[in-house]
């Protein structure tokens, strides 16, 4: 029954990457990463289940606490790139 | 009453990866930023918690069980907020929902 899910999992991480790769804006590719993430967390937890250790579920948590602080990084970045765009363009314009 | 767990664990695991797939498929196929927002944040949540519980049931008491809890409430805790910023940051940038129609084709209509 693992195996359903982890082949879904799979199958969704892949589909992520493609949009991270084609996504037109920036934040197409943030949310794919995001969500490539999130599956990761997920395919952790079942792989753990999967092959009986349950060690790997420290993994899991880490990685999902990494990959909220990482989005959020990022997206901070982008945010406060387009605030200094804007600032530039004001003081051309004025 | 342990074949009853596993069954409920299977349907609710199984109920996941569709979940999750729907989820994949929305964020690949989807025209426009927000849609595909929607789609991937809904079933970023609603895949965790199906597939989390139904592996918490297989794992019954233990401390394997409460690792997952962990993982499944900061998963709730997150995963909306990072979708909240991420949504906030577009609309901050620039972004208008709405799909753009080519002309001439949504004249028709």
């Amino acid at each position: 029954m693992y195996y359903v899910v982890t082949l879904a999992t799979l199958v969704t991480m892949a589909m992520a990457l493609v949009r991270a790769v084609r996504g037109p804006t920036v934040y197409d590719r943030v949310l794919a990463v995001n969500m490539f993430g999130t599956k990761t967390v997920l395919l952790v937890a079942v792989i753990a289940f999967l092959f009986g250790r349950p060690d790997f579920l420290d993994l899991a948590l880490a990685y999902a606490l990494i990959n909220f602080i990482g989005v959020f990084a990022v997206l901070e970045f982008f945010r406060s790139r387009a605030a200094r765009r804007e600032a530039a363009e004001e003081t051309t314009q004025t | 009453m342990s074949g009853f767990l596993d069954i409920a664990s299977w349907v609710l695991l199984t109920l996941g990866g569709i979940s999750v797939l729907i989820g994949g498929i929305g964020a690949l196929r989807l025209p426009d930023l927000y849609t595909r927002m929607h789609a991937a944040s809904v079933t970023d949540s609603l895949g965790a918690l199906l597939i989390l519980v139904g592996i918490m049931l297989q794992a019954g008491l233990s401390l394997a069980t409460i690792k997952l809890a962990a993982i499944l409430l900061f998963l709730l805790l997150t995963s909306p907020t990072a979708s909240y910023a991420l949504a906030a940051a577009a609309r901050i940038a620039g972004h208008k929902p709405g799909i753009e129609v080519p002309a001439g084709k949504g004249d028709a209509t």
